[in-house]
This record gives structure tokens, sequence and C-alpha cells, in this order.
């Protein structure tokens, strides 16, 4: 780590150090809010005492991301993965807290200077067909955005289509065609064409090969390896499939529940995660070389984020919860190494069993 | 290798569409002992479900079984048995879970009542003791508090309990061969695992024999015996799980698993097979891989690959088997 590393450990721990980040989020939460009724307004007059229902989709994280890296953000369902996702793309708005692009808050930013941001930052969905109009031609899904945007003229659209097919790996003579005519492989490749053709720095791909076979999920990948190496992106890589993850992100955060519990370098936190529930989740990963192993499994499922437990969000499915962990809330703090964790053990006297070289099964 | 309870042969499934005769299953053969887990592996149209269905007599027009297939279950022939015959085989000796349990689930009766009737439609048992049993059932799936979500609709699950819902449903009769389409595909990992360990039990104590069809070589290598993957409709290789994972022979079942990201070295390009999956409609005559194939000459355009056994209860369908295995003794 450079000189770089100040006291704030989000920014100590980005992966180059040297570089300015090219976005913060600091403190944001997103909340979804389902405000009562007219029969439940008409029995709150009676004294029923309803409030409205809050579902903490992302509370209170802080991420600092550098131009050139990739993030991945890993999680089960529920976790709030794709809200921060939509989050950073600008989809969403925030509920609190704030979004930097360049050191500038884009909740701020108006006119042009909002728009090149909006433009700066795009996303790619994980089901094509759903994200893809099924009745526009492949050269306007493409080109539509580049020629609103100003970024070409209209006669240009063909050309400039074409070049970006390229670049994809689709052929140019099929722009004329319909989403439903290409295959899924090459249905993401347009979704993947229609994000780049506005010239974007940062990509939010939101389980982008999710839907896809091995064979051309590695095709897709081995894409956007080779567009990050040459138009010099950076990503933001939502997925549930730690193995892809793993295979292409430089550092992970590990949500739950709305929080990131776990934020590190790749490597470090596949050999050693720091916190019970990252530790959970790689072990029951499938993995090719455990052949005929058996399956553990971590007890229950994620509670509902209506009614969130307190104190540490996992505590209910914790083996190693103690008092602490029930009643406050642990904070997300550099463990060393430049990892961040959210969890109390850490602040034992013991130390976390975890970080020991026969680190006790979760499960 | 216990004794097959499964005995698939000459397994053909054609279905006559506009395009033409698309045959999504050609001649497989393979068999599935007592106990044992048998992982179905393929991509996308490879005719790994089609299989699946097929088992359970689940063909409907346009679709068929060819004449000359054979589907025995404990011995006994179910390709061309009637409807009735088989509807008393289906839900008893061959059970299936599906992917969406919300689309083997009736979202409108409770699960009791559905559980119950899949008992009582195969045996003659008091009401209450088949609710005993379908209770007994959802325990064992690890479903808490099983007396009252026995009285819950599909709707008020979430997707893995209703996963667990459909797999005890699908085991209540004790059946001797299950079939599984993809049934963790929609889960995550946690859950995945949940499952995972949870048929696994199961098939262990009752000795359920199991096809597990799935396009995750991961699944399958924690979870399978054998493994058996599929190409355009055929069988291309099959052996022993950890024996193919190793060192497959089929360049196909080797461009596969090269491409599983956690194969690769991390930043990395993954190795990736070229090309796309062919269609079913116009197969070229010889091995339907050829064109994606770094190995392919000319008989390999020209001339279909037998399948050759080859030691350590293996078979491949290659004209250059890699890592140059011993071809079984005739």
């Amino acid at each position: 780590m450079t000189t770089q590393a100040d006291n704030n450990p989000v920014q100590a721990e980005t992966a180059t150090g040297a570089t300015a980040p090219i976005l913060e989020l600091s403190q944001v939460h997103k909340r979804f809010t389902r405000s009562l009724d007219m029969a439940e307004k008409v029995a709150n007059l009676f004294g029923a005492g309803l409030t409205d229902q809050v579902v903490r989709a992302v509370d209170d994280v802080n991420l600092t991301i550098t131009k050139g890296e990739v993030v991945g953000l890993v999680g089960e369902s529920g976790c709030g993965k794709s809200t921060l996702g939509r989050v950073i793309a600008g989809i969403l708005e925030a509920s609190e807290g704030t979004v930097k692009y360049h050191g500038k808050e884009v909740s701020k930013m108006v006119g042009a200077e909002r728009r090149a941001t909006d433009l700066a930052i795009q996303m790619i969905f994980q089901d094509p067909m759903a994200s893809l109009n099924p009745r526009m031609r492949v050269v306007d899904i493409i080109g539509e955005a580049p020629v609103v945007h100003g970024i070409i003229r209209r006669r240009e659209i063909d050309d400039y289509v074409a070049q970006v097919m390229r670049k994809v790996g689709l052929d140019p003579t099929t722009r004329m065609r319909y989403p439903h005519q290409f295959s899924g492989g090459q249905r993401a490749r347009i979704g993947i064409a229609r994000a780049l053709a506005v010239n974007p720095k940062i990509l939010v791909c939101d389980e982008s090969t999710a839907a896809l076979d091995v064979s051309i999920q590695a095709q897709v990948l081995n894409l956007f390896m080779d567009l990050r190496r040459d138009l010099d992106l950076t990503y933001v890589f939502v997925s549930h499939d730690l193995g892809v993850v793993e295979h292409i992100s430089d550092r992970v955060a590990v949500m739950y529940l709305g929080r990131i519990v776990e934020l590190a370098k790749t490597d470090s936190i596949f050999e050693l995660p720091n916190h019970p529930y990252t530790r959970a989740l790689l072990d029951e990963v499938p993995r090719l070389d455990a052949t005929k192993k058996h399956f553990t499994a971590l007890k229950g499922e994620i509670p509902s984020p209506l009614t969130p437990p307190p104190g540490c969000h996992f505590h209910p499915r914790c083996p190693f919860a103690f008092d602490r962990c029930r009643q406050e809330r642990p904070a997300l703090k550099d463990v060393g190494k430049g990892r961040l964790s959210a969890c109390h053990l850490n602040e034992e006297p013991g130390g976390n069993p975890l970080m020991t070289p026969n680190p006790p099964k979760v499960g | 290798m216990s004794k097959a309870v499964l005995d698939v042969k000459d397994l053909s499934v054609r279905f006559r569409t506009r395009e033409g005769v698309v045959t999504a299953v050609n001649n497989i053969s393979f068999s599935v002992g007592a106990g044992e887990v048998l992982g179905l592996v393929g991509e996308s149209g490879s005719g790994k479900s089609v299989t699946g269905l097929a088992v359970l007599g689940l063909i409907d027009p346009p679709g068929e079984v060819s004449a000359n297939s054979s589907i025995k279950v404990n011995g006994r022939e179910l390709v061309g048995l009637p409807e009735e015959p088989l509807r008393k085989i289906r839900g008893k000796d061959v059970a299936m879970i599906f992917q969406d349990p919300m689309t083997t689930l009736n979202p409108v009766l409770r699960i009791d009542t559905q559980m119950i009737e899949a008992i009582r439609a195969h045996e003659k048992i008091s009401e209450k003791a088949a609710r005993e049993r379908a209770r007994q059932a959802l325990e064992k799936v690890g479903i808490p508090s099983a007396d009252e979500r026995l009285k819950a609709y599909p709707g008020q699950f979430s997707g893995g309990m209703r996963q667990r819902v459909a797999i005890a449903t699908a085991l209540l009769n004790r059946p001797t061969v299950l079939v599984a389409d993809e049934p963790t595909t929609a889960l995550d990992v946690t859950i995945q695992a949940q499952i995972l360990s949870e048929v696994q039990d199961l098939c262990a104590e009752t000795g359920t024999a199991l096809v597990w069809i799935t396009h995750d070589l991961s699944v399958v290598a924690g979870l399978a015996d054998r493994v058996a993957v599929m190409y355009a409709g055929r069988i291309v290789e099959e052996g022993p799980v950890t024996a193919v994972l190793e060192a497959p022979i089929h360049p196909y079942a080797a461009g596969l698993i090269g491409s599983v990201p956690s194969r690769n070295k991390r930043g990395e390009p993954l190795a990736q097979i070229r090309g796309m999956t062919p269609s079913l409609v116009n197969l070229p005559p010889g091995c339907p891989f050829a064109p994606r194939c770094d190995y392919a000459t000319e008989i390999c355009q020209t001339t279909m690959p037998e399948a050759t056994p080859y030691e350590g209860e293996r078979a491949a369908r290659c004209h250059h088997p890699l890592s140059s295995p011993t071809p079984a003794a005739a």
C-alpha cells in the first residue's frame, strides 16, 4: 500500500491506492416504503397503531471504487446487492447518503454534467430478453442512445453500430434483425453493446451471465475482460455465483441483509474469510474438485428484511454469536492487511476463530 | 455397481416440427443402480430434460419415443405401456422433481391436500395415516413445525421451502427412481447446499436411484457417483465422476470442464469452446461436435463415432479420445 493509506480504512483498502477513486458511496441507504392504505388509516383512528412498512434494502453502505478495478458484489437473494447496483448506476435514487463520481456528488449535478455522469455509468441486466425491446431492430437498440445524446449524427448510425458490434464479437450484417432472432449468448452481447455505445467509464453488471450456459458464460466473461483492457473500464459485478466473482474481481464485497459484512481483496477473501457469513457462503459453493463431498448446510434462511434482527443481522444463524452480537451492530472496520469486516469476534480477547490456520466450519 | 434399477437402452425421442424432425434424444443408453446418483450434464438443448421426461413417460405429441427404445424400471418395460398402468407407476415407482416448484404444486390447494392425494392415489390407506406420513416426509426434508405447515398454501412458502415440499411429495411413495431436473438451479447457494445435503441423506437411506439433471458441473461433482455428458441429443461421455472430471476423454467434456471459472487462473482468460450448440434440425452426418472441436479430422465430418467402452467403467463417443484411456477388453 502506498502513502495514500490515510486513516480512512475504506480509502486505504482500494486496490491501486495511488489513483483517485472514480466512485465513492458514503452512508448510502435505500429504503422502500409501503404507506398505509385507507382501511389501515381508518383502523389507526381507532387506535390500531399500524405503521408504514419499510424495507431497508441497502442499509448504510460505504464503498470506494478506484478507476480500472473490478468490484464483485455477492450475497444471497434479498441481500440488497442488485439494489445497490442500481443506486450506483443511478437508476434508483439513494434515500440517504451520497454517491460521488470523480469527487462530485451525483445528486447535486444538473444539466449537461448530470447527463454526462449518467452516461458514464451504464448497467447490463441479467435477462437480455427482458431488457431488449422485442420490436426494435438491433441497430436501433444499440444506436438510439448515442444519437439522442449527440454522440453521433443519425446518418452515422449504421457505421457506428457496426463498429460497436464488432467490438463485442457480433456480426454487423445482423444489425437489421430483432432480438428474438439471436441466441442467448448473442443477446447478452447486444446488451453489452448497447451499454458500450455511449462510451461509459463504469459498467454495472447485474447477474449478466447467470442465464447463460457455461461455455457461453466463458465467452462473455472473456469479453468483459478484453473490454476492460481495451477501454479502461471499471466494473461493479453483481452476482450470486462466487466462482464467477472470484475469477473476475479484484475486490469482493459480501452483503447480508442490506449491509456489507466483509470487503477485501479477492485472494484474501477466498483464502481466509474473516466474517462467519462469508465462511459459510464459501463452504457451500459446489466445486469441481470436491467430488462426492458431504454437503453441510448453514441453518435457516435469510430473515425478512421487513423485520431484520437487532444487532448483527447474521446473529440468528451464526454459531459464534454472543450477547454483544444481539444488541450492537458491528461496524465495518479494518481488521488488518486492508481487509474490512463487520464482526464483533475480531474485538474479542481470543481473536476471531476463523482467522486461525484451521478455521472451524460454520454450518 | 449394484444391480441396475433403471435401465435405459437405445432411447430416442423425436419431435415433428414445421422445420422438420428434431431428434432431441438420439439413441442413448444408461443405467442407474439402487442408491446410486447419476449426474446428467449438458447445455441448453442437449436433450437432458427430454431424457428425464421420457423416463417418466411424459413425452406428449408432437414428440414420440421411438419404438425400439427401452426404459426398464426394476425390470419392467415402460415404453409402449398404455396410460392407465403408466399412471400407477408414475409417482410411485418413478417420481420427478422439476426446476420450478411453483409449476408442480397447485397454488390453490393446501399442501396437505396435495400430499395426501399423492399417497392415496397409489395406496389404500386412511386419511389420518396418510396425513401422518405427509407430516413425517416434511420433517425429513427439514421443514420446521410440519404440522402447521401442512395447512399452508404453496404461496406461503419461500422458494427453498417450496422446493423441499416438492421433494417431500416426490419421495412420499418411496420411489425406486427419482428424476430431478435442475431442482436447485433457481436457489441460493446456502439453500442449494441444504437441499443437496437432504437429498443425499434421503437417497442413501431409502436406496432410491437418483438421476440429477443439471448444467452445473460443480453440483454434479459433489453429489453424483457417475456422470453422463450430453451433447446434441447423445451421451458423448460417461463414467465415474472423479475420473471424468480429472481426465475427460471427449473434447466436449474437456471443454465444458475447462470453462468453469474455478478451473481457471484468476484474471486469465477463461478456456472457451468456440461457436455454439448446433441446431438439432440439420445435424451433420458425422460427430455433431466436429465444427467446434480442435481435434476434428476428416473422419469426424463424415462418420458418427461409436460409443466405445474404456477401462474403469467409462465410455465415450470420439474418434480422437483425449488423455489416452485404455480401451476396455472386449
